[in-house]
């Protein structure tokens, strides 16, 4: 076992799936020679050599596009968009070819790839380098997303999207990168796609959330207990599609109350479809109206305000309490 | 540091061997034997009955939407030709007598038409992509593809097709940039028809010529009469060795014309002239084929008129076999992901229940209130 932080366990993957499959390759935007503006890539054009590291022109609709096609061609290319904001750009070949093409040829040409970004707010960086918009992506039939928390499923989540034979859009939380240390297994772990983690069991309240929003929400648990002797469940998503339903609902079973929390806005937001869900399969269960602590619907603030416009641990208290006082 | 003209590596050339009354350029003219010409010939012949009875097809409401490739069979032709099986091509949706050239069923051409899936699976032992509708995207996979075909060092190659409005996409433009810059071994057609729907060339770009954007890309562009099929032939085959060797990326701009509509869906004659379409119908690129043909005594009206006869019974046959296919109603499900997610087998679960109830079965509405659906399902 070793102490990793999020961006050494993201590299681990990637070096331990590309040791094992020549057809893995990486595509993107200064991910060689500089090793990536995160590091993320750190050593691996040394490792690999620039055939399967590649640095790549300034084009995220190309670093997609290239990829669907040498996904045809039977390679497995991990494409990295610098920032999320950027990956706009990639947007039209992401949503017209490579969450289309299984279905339109029926089988016959499939999209095997992964686009990495960094997501989110909390590095007190400059304008549109800070979004959460992973609903966007959600939207889309024939992607799955997946956004990890911390170091250890951090590793195993790539290492399941890179192998995964299907299409995959995996959010890292830029503000978790080198926020703290995990201990991660020496040999390569992977884990399904598509089931959450009840990270802490409780009695009172369910909170929902995902990526850097789990911060916040285990800081809100502790002192949850200790000021308030409110039990907390804390699930964490892992991936926003597939969404873990029965999770969701069998934790909503028992607590009768649930909080969402994502930094992402409001209107149409992950959270929104996350109680769309427990309305369908648990509503008499429910004791108390769901509450959501989201980004608000603007604008993300540039980095000197934005601290006071991320959900913190106490906007999740206000709303656990209002949620289990009601 | 002093003021000069800057002297560019790269260049653009012209070619045409055949003119428009099938006239030879003997010191360009291909070596290629009888039996070959006769090929191609039938090749282009099949395209233009095809796109013929898919216009009879679409106004008889048989099909949808078509978007026909009338006067532009040489230009597309030319390309395939030269390929071998194992290279690559892709495809915009104006390269029918590619496609069927390359082996592609004409069933299934018109069944993608006919609005089915099916019709973008690429038949096994074809290496070639679907039709492709988002103008230029196909350029960024084609890119893709020729990477493959570089990083796998197995001499393959591959051609991707685009049209004048789609060199004003970005992804033309990221393409052709990412071609140049990694050496790809990928030939781009420009297929320019002169219209982008209801934009003319010249409103689509200020370049003399859309070959001459190959060298802001650091390679050659070739700029060919699209309806001499001699010359597509010969650029696009040089072009491919080329690729083929390791010379990197060309881009051929095929000069043709759209004789037709662009799709069904419009009528040109509220943007341009029935001048300007009788002028290039003197060009046609089959009738100066066949005029070149009669010249070499390769072919004579007989044996058109048999080739006409078969050609016809194969458009025939193939609008019957597209005709039988029944798409399965559930197979959308099946195809989303490689393994369904619960999410979706729930929603299959609703969808049954949904025709199960239109189909008349459990306790639903008879099936006679939506016979399409009914027959569908059963």
């Amino acid at each position: 076992m070793a102490q990793l932080t999020m961006a050494k366990a993201l590299n681990l993957a990637m070096r331990e799936a590309m040791a094992e499959d020549p057809t893995v390759l990486i595509l993107g935007q200064d991910v060689g020679q500089d090793e990536g503006v995160f590091r993320i890539t750190e050593g691996l054009l040394k490792e690999f050599g620039p055939d399967r590291v590649v640095d790549f022109p300034v084009a995220e609709s190309a670093i997609a596009g290239v990829s669907v096609g040498l996904c045809m061609a039977g390679f497995k290319p991990i494409a990295e968009m610098q920032f999320s904001g950027f990956g706009y750009h990639a947007f039209h070949q992401i949503e017209n070819h490579a969450s289309r093409f299984r279905n339109r040829t029926r089988g016959r040409f499939t999209c095997p790839m992964v686009v990495r970004m960094p997501y989110g707010a909390g590095i007190r960086a400059i304008e549109h380098h800070s979004e959460s918009r992973e609903a966007i992506w959600a939207h889309l039939p024939g992607l799955k997303v997946v956004i990890p928390s911390g170091p250890r499923n951090a590793r195993a989540l790539l290492r399941a999207s890179i192998f995964d034979p299907d299409p995959v859009m995996f959010y890292e939380p830029k503000a978790c990168y080198r926020a703290f240390k995990e201990e991660v297994p020496e040999q390569p772990e992977t884990m399904e796609i598509g089931k959450a983690q009840v990270v802490r069991a409780g009695s009172d309240v369910t909170i929902i959330s995902y990526g850097a929003s789990m911060r916040p929400v285990l800081e809100a648990a502790d002192e949850l207990m200790e000021e308030y002797q409110i039990d907390a469940e804390l699930i964490d998503l892992l991936s926003l599609v597939p969404l873990d339903t029965e999770a969701i609902t069998a934790s909503v079973k028992k607590t009768g109350r649930c909080v969402v929390v994502h930094e992402a806005p409001r209107n149409c937001g992950p959270a929104a479809e996350i109680i769309a869900r427990i309305v369908e399969n648990a509503l008499m269960y429910l004791e108390a109206p769901v509450q959501r602590v989201t980004g608000y619907d603007l604008v993300m603030p540039f980095f000197n305000l934005e601290r006071a416009y991320l959900p913190d641990s106490t906007k999740v208290i206000t709303a656990v309490k209002e949620v289990v006082n009601f | 540091m002093p003021r000069g003209k800057i002297e560019l590596e790269n260049y653009v050339e012209s070619l045409s061997i055949l003119d428009a009354e099938g006239n030879v350029d003997s010191s360009l003219e291909p070596k290629l034997e009888p039996q070959e010409l006769r090929k191609i010939l039938r090749a282009m012949l099949l395209a233009r009955r095809y796109d013929e009875r898919m216009l009879k097809l679409q106004r008889q409401g048989r099909i949808g939407t078509y978007g026909p490739a009338l006067g532009q069979e040489a230009a597309s032709l030319g390309p395939a030709y030269v390929l071998s099986k194992n290279d690559w091509l892709v495809p915009s949706f104006r390269e029918p007598a590619a496609m069927l050239y390359r082996g592609w069923p004409m069933e299934r051409l018109i069944l993608w038409w006919g609005g089915n899936e099916i019709g973008a699976r690429t038949p096994d032992g074809v290496r070639d992509t679907p039709i492709c509708v988002p103008v230029a995207s196909q350029c960024l996979y084609g890119a893709g593809i020729a990477w493959g075909c570089k990083l796998r060092h197995d001499g393959t190659v591959a051609v991707c097709f685009v049209g004048d409005g789609g060199t004003s996409e970005g992804d033309f433009h990221e393409a052709m940039n990412v071609a140049g810059a990694f050496n790809l071994p990928l030939v781009c057609i420009i297929q320019n028809n002169q219209w982008a729907i209801s934009l003319p060339r010249k409103k689509q770009s200020a370049a003399t010529t859309l070959a001459q954007k190959a060298i802001s890309y650091g390679f050659n562009g070739m700029q060919v009469d699209g309806n001499d099929i001699l010359a597509m032939i010969t650029a696009a085959g040089e072009a491919v060795d080329r690729a083929r060797r390791g010379g990197g990326p060309t881009i051929i701009e095929a000069v043709t014309y759209r004789l037709g509509v662009h799709t069904t869906a419009d009528d040109p004659k509220k943007y341009r002239t029935e001048e300007e379409v009788e002028q290039w119908k003197c060009r046609d690129p089959l009738s100066r084929f066949y005029k070149y043909l009669k010249k070499r005594g390769v072919l004579d009206d007989k044996a058109r008129d048999v080739m006409e006869e078969e050609i016809g019974a194969e458009i025939t046959a193939a609008v019957e076999n597209a005709e039988k296919y029944e798409p399965d109603i559930l197979e959308p499900f099946h195809h989303c992901f490689e393994t369904m997610p619960n999410y979706l087998e729930a929603q299959l679960g609703e969808f049954r229940a949904y025709l199960d109830a239109a189909s008349g079965g459990e306790g639903g509405a008879s099936g006679q209130d939506n016979p399409a659906l009914y027959r569908q399902v059963h």
